[in-house]
């Protein structure tokens, strides 16, 4: 067991490694003088070479990104160079939305696709089975940013049941932020429930027919009790790296709907960055946003090593 | 999961195959009609994506202008015939780059044990990263021109490639023939392009299915938020962020598009299907 998680632990922090240093290549792929770019046509020579120094780009690319490596050890992502604030202060402030929007999202998702996923599988070649499959597939076909406006369209503007955009005011209650997030949460958990539903019902399929379902059927046990604690238990290793994926997913997702819906999270943050080449912010949020990712990842293997004592690394 | 593929040169019935499933073959048509209406926009769109007819404008749907017309008193179906071919062939060269990389990387890692950590750790590291972020950076990186979105989108896209291949590829390098070809002194070179690279064709022509599904999508998203291909060249992405502007007086000027986004994912998506039950028939049941 101890092994299996050093062994982890080691891949994980192999696999940290490379995406730093990925983040570091992205952003100095940048065809010319990055400080150039950032500051724009307008910009002078003197502005030019200023921004150069603050960032670094004047020393030797080796020097830059020990400087890079030793600023992240201590927490430093750099400073943003439009909201002139630290880029972990921007990300800190922005932090919220997102991981309430993730987090709706994922528990709708979830609470839609275990349910449709088991029964589907157990009613293989029913019209309910038919039916959940063509709606997932349907459902991983729509862009979750369309699927927003209609819901603004249909919910906000027709019924005016929920706000159409932002985040509420400075001091607005936890409803209130609630009633905010409904509608983008619903919109990203629809389209993400599709893929958590098929890897349910395929890992539900895989186990239903084996020697321990029978034997626990031949007990004479309810037919309930065999699906979710037989059969459900032994399945539940690939549906947990696939809603750990879809969380991950739902990161990528939430950038474009809080754009749909002017929620003030990462994901605007991010593109805003991008429409006024703020760098440093960019490449904070990369590795913030995939260093959570390799996280979540860490966090499903020890999982695995909890739920399956078989399981080694 | 690796793959034991089935060689594309034993099945002259693939395409008869597939059209012999009702889901797959009503896919296949479909994808055929929206590629053949791509083709021949030129000739059959009603009128230039561009004409401007300020008087017109937020027309909706009628005989005239089937689809409406948007902000410009442009024509939304015609643009929508233009935008099917960019949204299309980005989607296609998104595809063809991805499997470049991917096949490289993949067949690397997976054919010579020494490549197979250091490659391995790089494809998980690139796979950490969600997709449409790392897109929006390197197209921020790289500027926002189409060629950028296609190399952007094909770096995203690539690692999942590389897995499969790289999972098939362990499978084959093992098999009495490839170790047999070696026996007898064929160039590795050569035993990967003509013994491996052409038994893994059946996942690569599977996952590459996918991936254009997925890059139609990751297109249109990057065209919405304005960080893809310049607004001025019409895309179903960009089309939906005009009429995200006129929801409430005109909302044929996203709806239109956002189905065509929807209908053609689901149709390759049944394609896929259809696909992957026939080539990797132990994932049939399946997903």
């Amino acid at each position: 067991m101890l092994r299996s998680i050093l062994n982890r632990l080691i891949g994980m922090i192999a696999v940290m490694a490379l995406v730093v240093t990925i983040v570091f290549v992205i952003v100095r792929v940048t065809p010319g003088d990055p400080a150039a770019v950032m500051l724009g046509p307008d910009a002078t020579a003197a502005d030019v070479a200023a921004l150069r120094t603050r960032l670094g780009l004047d020393q030797s690319m080796p020097v830059q990104f020990g400087r890079y490596v030793v600023d992240l050890l201590q927490g430093d992502l750099g400073q943003s160079i439009f909201l002139n604030e630290p880029v972990t202060t921007a990300l800190a402030q922005r932090a919220e939305p997102t991981f309430f929007l993730t987090l709706f999202s994922l528990l709708i998702a979830t609470v839609i696709a275990l349910p449709v996923g088991i029964l589907s599988a157990y009613r293989r070649g029913s019209v309910f089975d038919q039916a959940a499959t063509t709606l997932a597939m349907f459902a991983a076909s729509v862009p979750s940013f369309w699927l927003g406006l209609l819901f603004i369209q249909f919910f906000a503007v027709k019924l005016g049941w929920f706000d159409t955009s932002g985040y509420g005011g400075p001091g607005a209650s936890f409803l209130d932020r609630l009633n905010h997030l409904v509608l983008p949460a619903l919109a990203l958990g629809l389209v993400s429930s599709a893929l958590i539903t098929r890897f349910t019902r395929a890992s539900m399929l895989d186990v239903l027919n084996d020697d321990y379902v029978r034997t626990a059927r031949s007990k004479g046990m309810s037919e309930w009790r065999v699906v979710l604690k037989h059969a459900f238990k032994n399945a539940l290793i690939p549906i947990l790296t696939v809603i750990g994926l879809t969380a991950a997913l739902l990161i990528s997702g939430a950038v474009v709907t809080e754009t749909v819906f002017g929620l003030p999270g990462v994901g605007s943050l991010v593109v805003s960055a991008v429409l006024r080449r703020d760098y440093p912010v960019i490449q904070g949020a990369l590795l913030v946003i995939a260093g959570l990712y390799v996280l979540v990842n860490f966090a499903i293997d020890m999982l695995y090593l909890a739920i399956d004592p078989r399981v080694r690394y | 999961m690796a793959a034991i593929a089935v060689p594309l040169h034993n099945e002259p019935n693939l395409l008869s195959r597939l059209m012999s499933r009702p889901t797959s073959a009503a896919g296949l048509v479909v994808l055929v009609l929206i590629a053949v209406a791509a083709l021949a926009a030129p000739w059959i769109a009603p009128y230039a994506p561009t004409k401007l007819s300020v008087a017109n404008r937020l027309h909706p749907p009628a005989l005239d202008h089937l689809f409406g017309t948007d902000d410009l008193g442009r024509d939304v179906f015609s643009r929508m015939l233009f935008a099917a071919r960019t949204s299309l062939s980005v989607a296609l060269a998104v595809v063809v780059f991805s499997s470049i990389v991917g096949i490289v990387l993949g067949l690397m890692a997976g054919f010579f044990k020494k490549l197979d950590t250091p490659v391995s750790r790089l494809v998980d590291a690139m796979m950490a990263f969600p997709d449409i972020l790392l897109a929006i950076a390197l197209v921020a990186a790289l500027g926002p021109t189409a060629v950028n979105v296609v190399v952007a989108l094909g770096i995203v896209y690539a690692p999942r490639l590389a897995r499969v291949v790289r999972a098939s590829t362990l499978v084959i390098r093992e098999l009495p023939y490839v170790e047999a070809a070696r026996a007898l002194g064929v160039p590795t070179p050569v035993i990967l392009m003509r013994h491996v690279l052409r038994n893994v064709a059946s996942p690569i022509l599977v996952q590459g299915t996918f991936i254009f599904a997925n890059a139609i999508l990751a297109e249109a998203g990057l065209s919405f938020l304005g960080v893809g291909i310049s607004p001025d060249i019409p895309t179903w992405g960009t089309m939906i962020a005009v009429g995200r502007q006129y929801m409430d007086q005109a909302g044929w000027i996203m709806m239109f598009p956002g189905a065509a986004i929807v209908v053609t994912v689901l149709a390759l998506q049944l394609v896929g299907d259809g696909l992957r039950d026939l080539l990797d028939p132990r994932l049939a049941k399946d997903i």
